[in-house]
């Protein structure tokens, strides 16, 4: 191939660099090694890490089982090293998967149409919101303190050099839940969308029809958040929302200490072209025959540059996929029975513990430490291969020495026992 | 049936809803061993819903028919050369996704105490120090999630330093070659775009840049090599005259595949800059992510990188919030961290001498085929090419055919279509990237499918007009999606 190309060392492909540009020594990274060695590597820094360990960590990354056929399926070449589906003829498998899961991601959410993922819920959040600046035309965004405080952090960070208020309201001390009154003293004319989340940080199930109603009589849109997926499965749909942006985590994807997840944003047909993320479209091939392709791209950075919806031009296929498969595997009735398990060990975890606030939860709640320090009991629990419950501290000072608390179907009752007994 | 193809069977299968139908089921769930509970005495009677409705119930033999058939009517790089320009679709290393299972790493809850957390982060911190090496800057975030997600880290990165010193400023310059993800995050962070237009060699124009830039440009978005595949000669001088203003560099590292070993954007004057983790470190595109947007930084920009910050005290690691002149946290958590693992397995598998080698390569596999087929298409840029190259359609559209047909035809040879129309400088682009990882023979076969095309074109055009001949699915009506959109199944 050199000869080809009239060069006799690879070095003289490059030759055209100026001088000043070249690296004149060899990168300061240990020679390569072998697949023996990787892999010994990876299992031995795994290995310093919590193995094996019981979790009642939730808060926005949950620990549930993931039915075999979810990695079979993504494993599979064809899925895992194709590109983004730009050219259909040769991509209707990832475009066909596309449109179940936004297909599925409607039935969920009770909304019309979905988008193809995001990079996660902290990221649909802002999204959203963004969006419902575009459909408003105003520019202020309310955001329930109740929403999972690295959401907020994001959304802050989207919107400051934007120059586009973020207000926060507050909650309801006894309750947990969004403080409806607070709410509205904060909406105006320039109030462009309400952020709740349901469950919410604290695992309350929020009141969404009340808060659709204050946002809609100020002409506000109201963005339903959920960073707990397995919720969709028996929790009442949020029809009354206008945009519903979340976190598919929970569907197929281990916590993996932060991600690859994959976010949604779903919402009624009128919003449809303020849509941000791709979105795989039916349509028909030459001979008349159903197919798919990716469309309304005239939304996207490619096509209208500074002018798009957003700069994001991924969504997160991979993990969209895994998470399709989970919802054909558990299916309609399975994700009721899942959510009925998830619901039966929270309640059973809580009997024995003070909650904190009163509000209905799903499957994790705040829990008052009493007399110990949630640090004292987390380090108990560490001791017994337990991974305890979230200090809240950290992003509530006011809840200091409360912990939140999560029981999915993978804890098993002498977990839950031992936790009883690190509380007393 | 040309080149690599033949015909095969391909199995009609319709949507998971309607395989559906009442009763079937895929999954078994563990005994309940606590009490059972009413989920309306839980919830609140109105917030329990009755049912999904229309959602699918399918066996569990169904599932894997079902999505095994779908995944054959898919083109993936474990099938064939993927040659799209700028996306670097290299061979992906099974033993990657291997060790990115690994149950201690897969299980890692984000917020589980850091004394049972020291392995993942030491993980953060050798890929940190690998990727600050390669780029020649001086600290890395990993927390974006993507290329165009780190792009918007990096700008709200410069505009946080001018307001620091001052000033925001208020207009970014991006030349007319660039990703159309530049001007859309430009955007996202209040600044207006100036188009920064190309010499006759594809390239910035240094003086029409001096022009532009002024005391309210923040920065300059450049990509190096350009999407023309042409290392930017003057890079070292653009960057003086942008810091000779008070300005910044952005550097898109869509095309770092072309650099890693043998030049450093740290070293000719680049302030920051993101890595495509899922390109130039191999991790897999999975049909569309995920992928990972690492951003690094020069000393000036570090104290306004994301929170958490990774840091060592004594033997131990820790994430450190306290950084008051943070932009605050671009996404939850810490990143995509199992695209961070296997993006350091591809760099220790590779180490330091390997990761030149693969630069090399793909220096040469796209130069081979610039060589194979400039006798056959035009190519309006002819500065030496680096890791791809690019050609126009200018001759072939005399015959009333374009790139997006040629592309199609491509496919009847058994291979994924080029990048088609971008950049947007070149009239009917024909943009090849074959990356390090494809051989001789795979490189031979592509450039024998371009010059059959090219010939057909001028034998028999219709054919290639009417291509793809050979798929399953011949050409999709993409007008008819957008005029009435169809985005869900409905019973």
């Amino acid at each position: 191939m050199l000869a080809t190309l009239g060069l006799d060392s690879l070095d003289g492909l490059y030759a055209h660099l100026p001088a000043e540009v070249k690296l004149n020594r060899p990168l300061n990274i240990a020679p390569g090694k072998s697949e023996f060695d990787i892999v010994d590597y990876f299992r031995r820094q795994a290995d310093r890490n919590a193995v094996g360990f019981a979790s009642f960590l939730g808060a926005g990354a949950y620990s549930h089982f993931r039915p075999v056929l979810c990695d079979v399926v993504a494993s599979r070449g064809e899925f895992l090293t194709s590109y983004t589906p730009y050219q259909a003829e040769m991509a209707q498998g990832t475009l066909t998967t596309i449109f179940e899961f936004q297909t599925m991601i409607c039935q969920l959410t009770g909304m019309d149409v979905a988008n193809a993922s995001m990079y996660d819920g902290s990221t649909a959040a802002p999204e959203a919101a963004m969006m419902a600046v575009r459909v408003t035309g105003r520019h202020k965004v309310l955001a329930a303190k109740t929403v999972h405080p690295e959401y907020r952090a994001v959304l802050n960070t989207y919107f400051k050099y934007q120059g586009l208020p973020v207000t926060e309201f507050g909650y309801d001390g006894a309750t947990g839940c969004i403080d409806l009154a607070d709410l509205e003293s904060k909406l105006d004319k320039d109030t462009a969308a309400v952020l709740i989340q349901s469950p919410n940080f604290f695992g309350c199930v929020e009141d969404w029809k009340k808060a659709a109603e204050l946002a809609h009589k100020h002409g506000a849109l109201l963005v339903y958040l959920f960073s707990e997926a397995v919720s969709l499965g028996i929790l009442e749909p949020p029809r009354d929302a206008d945009i519903v942006a979340g976190e598919m985590q929970s569907f197929a994807h281990p916590p993996s200490y932060g991600g690859p997840y994959a976010g949604i944003i779903a919402t009624k047909e009128k919003f449809m072209r303020q849509l941000p993320g791709r979105l795989a479209g039916e349509t028909k091939d030459s001979n008349g025959n159903r197919a798919f392709c990716l469309t309304l791209s005239t939304r996207e950075q490619h096509i209208r540059r500074e002018k798009a919806t957003s700069n994001i031009c991924t969504n997160q296929a991979l993990i969209a996929l895994m998470a399709t498969v989970f919802m054909s595997v558990y299916g309609k009735q399975g994700l009721r029975e899942l959510a009925e398990q998830n619901i039966a060990k929270t309640q059973y975890l809580a009997k024995g513990l003070k909650r904190r606030f009163s509000g209905s939860v799903f499957n994790e709640f705040v829990a008052s430490a009493g007399a110990q320090t949630p640090q004292a009991i987390n380090d108990a629990l560490l001791g017994k291969k337990i991974v305890g419950g979230l200090d809240l501290a950290r992003f509530y000072p006011e809840l200091s020495g409360c912990m939140l608390l999560c029981a999915t179907e993978m804890v098993k009752r002498e977990h839950i026992d031992a936790v009883h007994e690190a509380f007393r | 049936m040309p080149g690599k193809t033949r015909q095969h069977i391909s199995q009609n299968e319709p949507l998971l809803f309607e395989i559906s139908s009442p009763g079937k089921r895929g999954y078994q769930l563990p005994d309940l061993d606590v009490p059972q509970v009413d989920p309306a005495e839980a919830l609140g009677a109105a917030n329990a819903r009755q049912e999904i409705e229309h959602f699918p119930e399918v066996s569990e033999l169904e599932i894997i028919r079902h999505f095994t058939r779908l995944s054959t009517w898919n083109y993936a790089i474990d099938l064939g050369m993927f040659p799209l320009g700028s996306c670097t679709m290299k061979y992906n290393p099974r033993v990657n996704e291997q060790v990115a299972r690994t149950e201690g790493l897969l299980w890692a809850h984000p917020y589980q105490p850091a004394s049972v957390s020291q392995g993942a982060m030491e993980i953060m911190s050798q890929l940190e120090s690998a990727l600050a090496e390669i780029t020649g800057m001086d600290a890395v975030t990993l927390e974006p999630a993507a290329g165009a997600h780190g792009e918007l880290t990096g700008v709200l990165l410069i505009r946080a330093l001018l307001e620091h010193r001052g000033k925001a400023r208020k207009k970014i310059i991006i030349p007319d070659s660039a990703h159309g993800t530049n001007p859309a995050t430009a955007a996202m962070v209040g600044y207006s775009v100036t188009n920064l237009k190309s010499n006759a060699e594809g390239t910035i124009d240094l003086a029409e840049l001096a022009r532009l830039v002024d005391d309210e440009t923040a920065a300059l978005m450049v990509t190096n090599p350009n999407t023309v595949g042409i290392f930017e000669k003057d890079i070292v001088k653009a960057t003086e005259i942008m810091h000779s203003k008070g300005a910044l560099v952005y550097m898109d590292g869509a095309n770092m595949n072309a650099l890693v070993g043998l030049a450093r954007p740290g070293d000719f004057g680049i302030d920051v800059m993101h890595l495509n983790l899922h390109k130039t470190f191999s991790t897999p595109h999975g049909g569309g992510g995920p992928g990972s947007g690492a951003v690094a930084v020069k000393k000036h920009l570090e104290p306004f990188l994301p929170v958490p910050r990774l840091k060592r005290v004594k033997d131990m690691f820790e994430f450190d919030y306290d950084r008051p002149l943070s932009i605050g946290k671009v996404r939850a958590f810490y990143g995509n961290y199992g695209v961070l693992i296997r993006a350091l397995a591809y760099i220790m598998a590779h180490g330091g001498p390997g990761l030149r080698v693969a630069t090399l390569d793909a220096l040469l596999n796209a130069n081979y085929i610039r060589k194979g087929l400039e006798n056959h298409y035009d190519m309006p840029f002819t500065s030496p090419s680096m890791h791809e190259c690019v050609f126009s359609h200018d001759r072939q559209e005399a015959k009333g055919v374009r790139t997006g047909d040629i592309a199609k035809r491509l496919i009847d040879y058994g291979f994924h279509p080029y990048t088609v129309s971008f950049p947007m400088i070149v009239h009917g682009a024909i943009m090849i990237e074959p990356t390090e990882t494809e051989g001789k023979q795979e490189l031979d076969l592509f450039i024998q499918a371009m010059i059959d095309i090219a010939n057909e074109i001028d034998t028999s055009p219709k054919l290639v007009l009417d291509a793809p001949h050979c798929t399953r699915t011949p050409r999709v009506d993409e007008v008819g999606a957008a005029r009435k959109p169809v985005l869900r199944w409905k019973p």
